[in-house]
Order: C-alpha cells, then sequence, then structure tokens
C-alpha cells in the first residue's frame, strides 16, 4: 500500500520553484529519511503533504486521500512542523487535553505515559519549556494522536544527543507497535541510517534519488583507480562523480551489476557518504544509458 | 474545538466584561438618581463619556479580540499544530467566529442596553421639545450609541478583525487597519446609507418670526441662509429656502441683506444703526414679500426604531459577506 | 537473552550488524538451541533503529536456518555453529602461510599485506551475500 504519492508536484513562491516536478511514491509501514541542503524543498514537501500548503502544480495523493481534506483524512496524518510549535498560555496537561479533545483517535494512556517518561511537568506552561522538551510535547501529541503517517520537519533538530535517542526510540516503537509509516527530515543522517529503512535526497527543489537504503547502498560504489577517461566506464554505471588527480581517478556510481574491472578498488559508501555525494553533486556528471532513455 | 477556542479566549473576554460590569454599576446607580429629574445639565460629563464607550466598544473589540484571535495563531505557528489534528481549517474558523462575535455582539448588547437606559430621560427630553439644547436620539452622532444596532456593529468590527488578521497575518498592522476600515464604514454609513433607507418625510413651511432656528450670515455679515425649527427628535437631512417655483435659493439675494446689523466699523465713520426691528421679523416678512419659503427634509423621531432594526441588519449581512471572504481566504493560508 | 549493538564505524548496515552478533553469538556459545532471541519491539526501543530493520535481521538469519520465528512468541535459534575443528583449520592455516610468505617475497610490507587482504575478503564476503 502507498502512504504518499506525488506526481509532478510542485511549489512556486513568488517567482521561485521551492519544489519542483516531485514524482515519488512511499510505501506503507516504512520509515522514510529526507535528507538534502537547507532550502532544497524538504519542507514545502512536508508541508504540502500534510495539506498545510496547496501545490502549485501535480497532485499527492496521501493514505488515500487529498491532503487537508476533509476530518478523515487529518485524522490519518500526523504532522510535526519544523519550530515545534505549541500554545505557550496552555500548560502540558492542557495539551493533551486539547490532542483528546481534536482528535477521535486520541490514545491518551500513550500521550500520559509519554509525558511522565520524558520528565515534563504537566502542570507546567509550555511557553516556559525547553526547546527540546517543547520539541518532546509537540511530538507526543503528533504519536498519542495515532495517524497512519507522520510527517515530522526536522523533528530532532533542537533535541541533546540523549533526548534525540530517546525520541528516535519511542517513535521506533510507535513505528513497531502500531504499523505507523514515517516521513521525515533530517540534517542528521547518522540518526537517519538508524531508524529509516528509504531515504529520498532532495536537492535544488528536485528529487535527486529516491530508494530502499539497502538497495541504494549495495547498487553504489565509490571506485578508485589508475587514472582514466569516465567515458570508458561500461554504460550500465551512471557516474554521479569524478575526480581526477594526474595518476589517479575516483568515481562514484550507481549500477545495480557487480564491479568487474580488476583496475578499481571498490569501496563500499556509508549511506552519509552516499547522501553527501548526491547533495554535492546536483547534477548527474555522466547519466547511465537507461536512465536517459 | 469550542474549549480551545474558549480558553484562548478567556482573558480578552473577561477583561472586557469586567469593565463592562463597572460601567454597568456607575450607570445604574447613577440612572436611578436620574429618574423624575428634567434637568440633566450636570450629567454632561457623563454623557460625553457614555457616548464615547458606546463608539469604543466596537473598536475594541474588532482590534483586541478579532484581530489577536487569528494573529496570535499564524505568528506563534501554532495554526500548523491544531490544523494537523482532526480538526479542518473551516471548523476552527467557524467555532472561533461563533464564539467570538456571540460574545461581541453580548458585550455590545449588554452596554447598550444600560446606556439606552441610563439616557432615556435625557433623549425623551430631547423628542419632546424641538428647542431641547441636547441631542436627538435620531441624529446621527447620538443614533450609533443607543438601541440595538451597537449589536451589529460589534459583530461587523470582530469579523472585520478576523478578516484582516488571516489576510495580513501580523498582529500589529491588522489591528491599525481593522480601526481605520471599521471608522471609515461608520462614518460613512450615515452619510452614504442611513439616509436613503426609508423615505424621508417632507414639509414646506412658512416662515414666520418665531420658527426661525438658525440664520447664518457670511464673513461680511451679509445674510446668508436661515434654518428654521425642525420637529421635535427628527434628523434633519435638508433645511433650505425655497422659492415660488420650488427651486433651491442660495445665497439669499441681496434685498434682504439689511435684515442684519451691518459689521461694526465696517464704513468709516458709520456706526452701527440700531435697527428699527429685529432680525427675524425682517426675515419673515421679506419671505412673504418674495414668496419664499423653507423647505424641510428629515427622518422624523418615528423612525428611530425602524432605522435601527435595519442598521442591524445591514451591518450583520455587512459582517455575513465579511465571513465569507474569511472562509475563502482561510483555505490557502499556509 | 543477548543484548544486541550498533556500531557506527563497522561500515556495516545496522541489519548487517544484527545478524552478524547472533552468528558470533552462537559460535561462542551465548545462544544455544531454544534460547530466545531479543523481541523486535525490545531492540527497537533499546537500539533506536527501525523495526524493519530487525525484522529484516531475523528474517535472514531465518533463511540461513539459524532460527525460527514461532507467530505470537518470539523468534528461537534452531541451530547451533559448532566451533570448525582442528583437522581443517590446520592445513587451512598452513596455505595461508605459505602465501603470507610469497607476498613477502613479492616485495609487500605488513600493511600492504593487511590492505590486500582485507580489500579481498571484503569484496568476496559482500559477493556472498549478494
Amino acid at each position: 500500500m502507498t502512504v504518499l504519492s506525488a506526481r509532478g508536484v510542485g511549489k512556486k513562491y513568488k517567482r521561485k520553484w521551492a519544489l519542483s516536478n516531485c514524482t515519488l511514491e512511499i510505501e506503507a509501514g516504512h520509515v522514510t529519511g529526507l535528507v538534502g541542503p537547507n532550502g532544497a524543498g524538504k519542507s514545502t514537501l512536508l508541508n504540502i503533504a500534510s495539506g498545510m500548503l496547496e501545490p502549485t502544480t501535480g497532485t499527492i495523493e496521501v493514505c488515500g486521500g487529498v491532503p487537508g481534506s476533509g476530518p478523515e483524512q487529518l485524522a490519518k496524518v500526523g504532522y510535526v512542523a519544523q519550530n515545534t510549535p505549541v500554545y505557550t498560555a496552555l500548560s502540558v496537561e492542557e495539551h493533551l487535553r486539547f490532542g483528546a479533545k481534536l482528535n477521535p483517535s486520541w490514545d491518551d494512556k500513550l500521550a500520559q505515559h509519554r509525558i511522565e517518561r520524558i520528565g515534563l511537568d504537566p502542570k507546567q506552561a509550555a511557553g516556559k519549556l525547553s526547546g527540546g522538551q517543547r520539541a518532546q510535547l509537540a511530538l507526543t501529541i503528533g504519536i498519542a494522536k495515532r495517524p497512519e503517517l507522520l510527517l515530522l520537519d526536522e523533528p530532532v533538530a533542537a533535541l541533546d544527543p540523549l533526548a534525540r535517542r530517546e525520541f528516535l526510540s519511542d517513535l521506533m516503537e510507535a513505528v513497531a507497535e502500531h504499523g505507523l509509516s514515517v516521513v521525515m527530515s533530517s540534517h542528521l543522517v547518522a540518526d537517519l541510517e538508524r531508524v529509516c529503512d528509504h531515504v529520498v535526497v532532495l536537492v535544488d527543489s528536485q528529487v535527486r534519488v529516491a530508494g530502499d537504503v539497502e538497495e541504494l547502498l549495495a547498487s553504489h560504489h565509490r571506485l578508485s583507480g589508475p587514472r582514466r577517461d569516465v567515458d570508458t566506464l561500461p554504460s550500465d554505471q551512471q557516474v554521479i562523480s569524478a575526480n581526477h588527480t594526474n595518476r589517479q581517478t575516483t568515481v562514484f556510481v550507481r549500477t545495480e551489476a557487480p564491479i568487474l574491472d580488476p583496475a578499481w578498488t571498490v569501496g563500499q559508501p556509508s549511506l552519509e557518504d552516499l547522501v553527501l555525494e548526491y547533495m554535492s553533486n546536483p547534477v548527474p556528471t555522466r547519466p547511465a544509458l537507461e536512465v536517459l532513455r | 474545538m469550542t474549549w480551545l477556542t474558549w480558553r484562548q479566549f478567556r482573558i480578552p473576554a473577561l477583561s472586557v466584561f469586567a469593565a463592562l460590569a463597572a460601567i454597568g454599576v456607575v450607570l445604574v446607580i447613577s440612572g436611578m438618581e436620574m429618574r423624575g429629574e428634567t434637568n440633566f445639565s450636570d450629567q454632561e460629563f457623563m454623557y460625553s463619556v457614555t457616548l464615547l464607550v458606546m463608539y469604543a466598544l466596537p473598536a475594541v473589540l474588532g482590534v483586541f479580540w478579532g484581530v489577536p484571535m487569528v494573529t496570535r495563531e499564524l505568528e506563534a505557528g501554532t495554526h500548523s499544530l491544531v490544523w494537523n489534528q482532526t480538526v479542518t481549517r473551516k471548523q476552527w474558523l467557524t467555532t472561533k467566529l461563533v464564539v467570538g462575535v456571540l460574545t461581541a455582539m453580548v458585550a455590545a448588547g449588554l452596554l447598550s442596553l444600560a446606556v439606552t437606559w441610563w439616557t432615556s430621560p435625557i433623549d425623551a427630553l430631547a423628542d419632546a421639545d424641538p428647542q431641547a439644547t441636547t441631542t436627538a436620539r435620531m441624529s446621527p452622532v447620538v443614533f450609533d450609541a443607543r438601541g440595538i444596532a451597537p449589536i451589529g456593529y460589534a459583530a461587523f468590527a470582530f469579523v472585520l478583525g478576523i478578516a484582516f488578521g488571516i489576510a495580513l497575518r501580523r498582529t500589529v498592522t491588522a489591528m491599525a487597519i481593522t480601526l481605520v476600515a471599521f471608522v471609515a464604514v461608520m462614518v460613512a454609513v450615515p452619510f452614504l446609507v442611513r439616509p436613503y433607507i426609508l423615505p424621508p418625510s417632507e414639509e414646506t413651511v412658512t416662515v414666520t418670526d418665531s420658527n426661525i432656528w438658525q440664520i447664518r450670515g457670511n464673513e461680511n455679515m451679509d445674510l446668508d441662509e436661515i434654518a428654521v425649527m425642525e420637529p421635535a427628535g427628527s434628523w434633519a437631512l435638508t433645511n433650505e429656502t425655497v422659492d415660488r417655483a420650488g427651486n433651491t435659493v442660495s445665497p439669499l439675494p441681496a434685498s434682504l441683506h439689511p435684515c442684519l446689523p451691518p459689521l461694526p466699523g465696517r464704513e468709516a465713520g458709520v456706526a452701527a444703526a440700531p435697527l428699527d426691528r429685529l432680525p427675524d421679523e425682517c426675515i419673515a416678512q421679506g419671505f412673504a414679500d418674495l414668496g419664499y419659503k423653507q423647505r424641510l427634509v428629515y427622518q422624523p423621531a418615528s423612525h428611530f426604531w425602524p432605522l435601527q432594526w435595519i442598521e442591524l441588519a445591514f451591518f450583520l449581512a455587512l459582517s455575513a459577506l465579511v465571513t465569507w471572504f474569511c472562509f475563502r481566504r482561510i483555505r490557502h493560508v499556509s | 537473552m543477548i543484548e544486541f549493538h550498533l556500531d557506527g564505524k563497522s561500515g556495516l548496515s545496522p541489519y548487517q550488524q544484527l545478524v552478524q552478533q547472533v552468528r558470533h553469538a552462537l559460535r561462542l556459545g551465548l545462544l544455544n538451541e531454544g534460547d530466545q532471541l531479543p523481541k523486535v519491539k525490545d531492540v527497537v526501543a533499546s537500539l533506536a533503529i527501525n523495526p524493519n530493520t530487525v525484522l529484516k535481521a531475523y528474517r535472514e538469519l531465518e533463511h540461513e536456518g539459524l532460527v525460527a520465528a514461532r507467530p505470537g512468541v518470539g523468534t528461537f535459534v534452531t541451530k547451533t555453529l559448532g566451533g570448525v575443528s582442528l583437522a581443517v583449520l590446520g592445513p587451512l592455516r598452513q596455505d595461508l602461510r605459505r602465501w603470507l610468505s610469497k607476498a613477502r617475497r613479492a616485495g609487500l610490507d605488513e600493511e600492504s599485506i593487511e590492505a590486500l587482504f582485507l580489500a579481498t575478503f571484503r569484496t568476496a564476503a559482500r559477493e556472498d551475500i549478494a
């Protein structure tokens, strides 16, 4: 089942495209990481998926419906915005009451349990919480709403390493227990590597690469060897980046086939390496022929 | 949603109602003392205060209730929190509007009730005596501060605040624009709308020395125009001189100028000569000779309540229009 | 019961690390036939990793015939990985020694030998997995 399906989605602000021609399929039950430099369109994509923004072009279907189209749709999708807004005048307890009043699917036990474990004082006004605590509160509301799909925009940015680990562990527990699907953007690729099984790399408002993390890692290789022209590489190898010194050539390639050329030393990239290669090379150096077709 | 709206709204709502309660107590105590009296010259200050409070309340409700109700959410970003619960923007806006508009209408209704009751002896005096020094209820200055029309003003000001809040998103800017727009409508309606809703009464009266109410001269003290006494409690729209054929005469012809004493010292050596007749008598005689009469067009005192109802309905309709705009606009807010 | 850990610098993906840790535990006798593997939910909560990763690792182990899942109960060890006998190890070590002296004669120093060995080993291991 698909939880998110975007076809040619674009968003234009005045003259600038924040997101353009985004075509994407995200399967249910997965945790998808959305990575890319600042201003690449991560927040825009999440805002469109939650129904906060209307796309300028294209169509998007989330959990089988148009984002923000009605109460049933809203019940299915949870969204925690980047700055994790909460009502400063309302106490932690009142926020849970707010969640309970506004969501028929509210899981109060889960919410109370989480608040207790995070160590938030129920009587404290949300305006007096630290950035990290505020994020935890907003995330608690997002999880306790029990959506099918949870969209998180930089959820761990404001958290210290321990809180980050705890939050991700809670999130993964919810994924394991309730079959929740998650799409989260983050700068912290190391965190994503643990929790995400899918990744989408956005660069310059476009989807640069997307797919299953294991498959992506298995199909990308860093080849280094004596200097040579990249055009001499087999045609099924898509060159993501190529660097030459006067003696040596290092290329980052994507291919499903094994690397047979004995002249290459084959290196296995980590997710972070892979993401960085795509981010620092917005335009493919040499696309594979099958991609061109 | 009602719970959340009330939770956010209770402080501004309660502060206004506390102020209204205080004003109410003062008006009741002072009003009890005024019952049965006929001379209200010592109440001038209180009277001005009631007018001021009545003008201010709808504006205050629009600026301090309406605007922040949406801009606080938009500025703090909490709209993205609440719109992602199982609540549509429509439901969110509907709740805010219903809670806010009803509370605003109740507040304005209560204040207007207290003020209308307090001023009723003064207004009765104006309605009974055409020569009364107090202003009639029908006149625009007082009309806006009596009866049920203020309920409409409050509803309109509130939705106007919401609309500018949604459109501009910034609290201070939206507050300023709301105030300006509301005042503009309040000034325009008495001149452009209210006079033409109900057909005014019209009569042509013969000028006598007893019904001349005002004589206006130009800078040379030459007689320019006159006005006759208007029916008690009415709102005069026209009070002009017409000739036999019914054409407006303005300014009055030179033949009537000697009715006013010449400006002292204008011609050297000529002292202000004592007139053989009073100006009123002279003018009445002159009008009779020329066949001039005075044409009066006015909204009579009896139109007060019908006009109040119409004004209420008009402002509620205007509010509905603004509300429609709010719902259209909220769909595109991000 | 064993406890999993993740090493960010191992160069192996989280799922490969889990598989490897179970295999090691089996080899070292930390896990025996009939023992239960940690519940997916507990692994997820303690490591903050994606449940699909844990499921994938367990499926892989199941595929290898090392464990079996009992729906609603958990995943249990079905086979132990006995130590390899000296009879097998001896000749292999002999071969390796011979290869090492060959490499030294070819002029490789210790570091080069290690690099060559690891690179070959990893590539071969990866091809086996794939």
